[in-house]
């Protein structure tokens, strides 16, 4: 508790942090509604960029969360290094597993076409054409 | 000395002046009491576990050819405020933006209560604490309608998940006939599958009586693992199986799952939270902590926690409804 601010003054800091933490999530939020929108549809790059926003956003409010509400701003610089640098390692997890998760996604894929291109050239003579057909690409 | 409770450490049981005792004299690492120091590493370490889970959704999410939109799996609020006139039978995001705000305030709630607590004022203390159990108590009764509503309303289960997206566009087939009619498939639409003859948490638009009888129809399809799950046909008109009819298809199962598992996950810290907390209000209320006369220090620690599920709701908030 290193704050040397009146008592006023920190309950007002309560307050101000509040209402910040508050209007980040509305527009959060906003933003989220705003790119699944009717009209958002076939705009790619706005639907990229409030994501991006969006992600930005979250992060702050983390970082406020923890500097301020949790006082990591007022502790010493070590506790704070010792409790923050290892986060970073999951940077590495996050690209690493994103990736993995788009090849198998890839991957799926290709076996779909491969199967659609077999069954083509192969009609299967126990399967009827056309009606009732059913797919075999499966969502999980 | 026998009046004394055992709250306040003797001075005959201090022995940190002793040589080779491993209390170690007054040097404090980092500049801390223990108790703050190893809270601060638990939350480290329960942090690798949110994120180990919430990696593990965004790589299921990417490995996944479609997705539900979560604007219109979470469209549904209590007391059916989203049928009113304002939102015409969705209220995107609504209830959850809610439930962020109780937990986002009960947060602040909780630092007044420290602050309070630096003061030595007990007063403070007990009735900002107080109010913030009321948040995190209301933040779980939401989270229990959230649930209720997803089970028995709109039947997904952990291991059957019935919000599926369009993967191409296309036209419905009439239920009855099985003609093709001008009702589109969008692609990239999330849609719910419902249970035959069950009421579920949407208005309902449809006017055709489905039975309840599992089996192949001309334009739907009655099926699903013991529950009947109604899955219309529609003509596909462009992606690679144009010109054939497709069948409404269950939403990634992974889905169900992994929105309980990380929820409950995150609910059950509420409910550890709300417990801890109950328990230093009534200590503090009860004097234990003006004895130790160290700025209600453990008010401290369990604040620390509370932001801790509070600052792990930002992220669960993200990934599960905001992108």
């Amino acid at each position: 508790m290193a704050s040397h601010a009146t008592y006023e003054e920190q309950t007002a800091a309560v307050w101000k942090g509040l209402g910040l933490l508050a209007v980040v999530t509305l527009v959060e939020v906003a933003l989220s509604l705003l790119k699944a929108a009717e009209w958002a549809k076939g705009y790619e790059s706005i639907f990229a960029i409030a994501s991006i926003l969006i992600i930005v956003l979250s992060i702050y409010k983390a970082y406020f969360i923890i500097f301020e509400f949790m006082h990591m701003a007022y502790e010493v610089k070590g506790l704070a290094m010792s409790v923050l640098l290892p986060v970073f390692l999951l940077l590495w997890a996050v690209i690493a597993f994103f990736y993995e998760g788009d090849a198998w996604k890839n991957n799926r894929e290709t076996v779909n076409e491969r199967n659609r291109m077999e069954r083509e050239i192969l009609p299967n003579p126990g399967q009827a054409v056309g009606a009732g057909v059913e797919e075999t690409t499966t969502m999980d | 000395m026998a009046e004394d409770t055992d709250i306040l450490v003797a001075p005959e049981h201090d022995h940190s002046d002793e040589d080779g005792h491993w209390e170690g004299g007054e040097a404090k690492p980092f500049d801390t009491s223990y108790g703050k120091l190893m809270m601060w590493y638990f939350l480290l370490s329960d942090a690798f576990t949110f994120a180990g889970f919430l990696i593990a959704y965004g790589t299921l999410r990417f490995s996944s050819i479609s997705w539900p939109v979560p604007d219109k799996v979470f469209a549904t609020a209590p007391f059916g405020i989203h049928n009113l006139g304002i939102f015409g039978g969705e209220a995107p995001l609504i209830f959850v933006t809610f439930m962020s705000f109780l937990l986002i305030i009960s947060s602040g709630t909780m630092v007044r209560a420290v602050q309070e607590g630096a003061l030595e004022n007990k007063r403070g203390v007990v009735f900002w604490m107080f109010l913030t159990v009321l948040g995190g108590a209301g933040f779980l009764g939401c989270q229990a309608w959230e649930w209720n509503n997803l089970i028995n309303h709109e039947h997904m289960t952990v291991t059957t998940n019935p919000f599926g997206s369009y993967t191409e566009n296309g036209f419905f087939l009439d239920p009855e006939t099985g003609e093709q009619t001008d009702e589109p498939v969008e692609l990239g639409e999330t849609y719910l599958l419902h249970v035959a003859g069950a009421e579920h948490g949407e208005a309902g638009e449809e006017t055709f009586a489905y039975p309840e009888t599992a089996g192949n129809y001309a334009g739907f399809e009655i099926m699903g693992d013991g529950t009947p799950y109604i899955r219309r046909k529609y003509m596909a008109t462009d992606g690679p199986d144009a010109g054939s009819i497709k069948t409404q298809q269950f939403g990634p199962t992974a889905f169900g799952a992994l929105f309980f598992g990380i929820t409950g996950f995150h609910g059950f810290h509420v409910l550890t939270g709300v417990a801890f907390l109950l328990i230093i209000l009534i200590n503090s209320a009860s004097g234990v902590y003006a004895m130790r006369a160290n700025g209600y220090e453990m008010v401290e620690k369990i604040g620390l926690y509370w932001h801790f599920v509070d600052l792990v709701w930002v992220f669960v908030f993200l990934v599960f409804y905001l992108l």
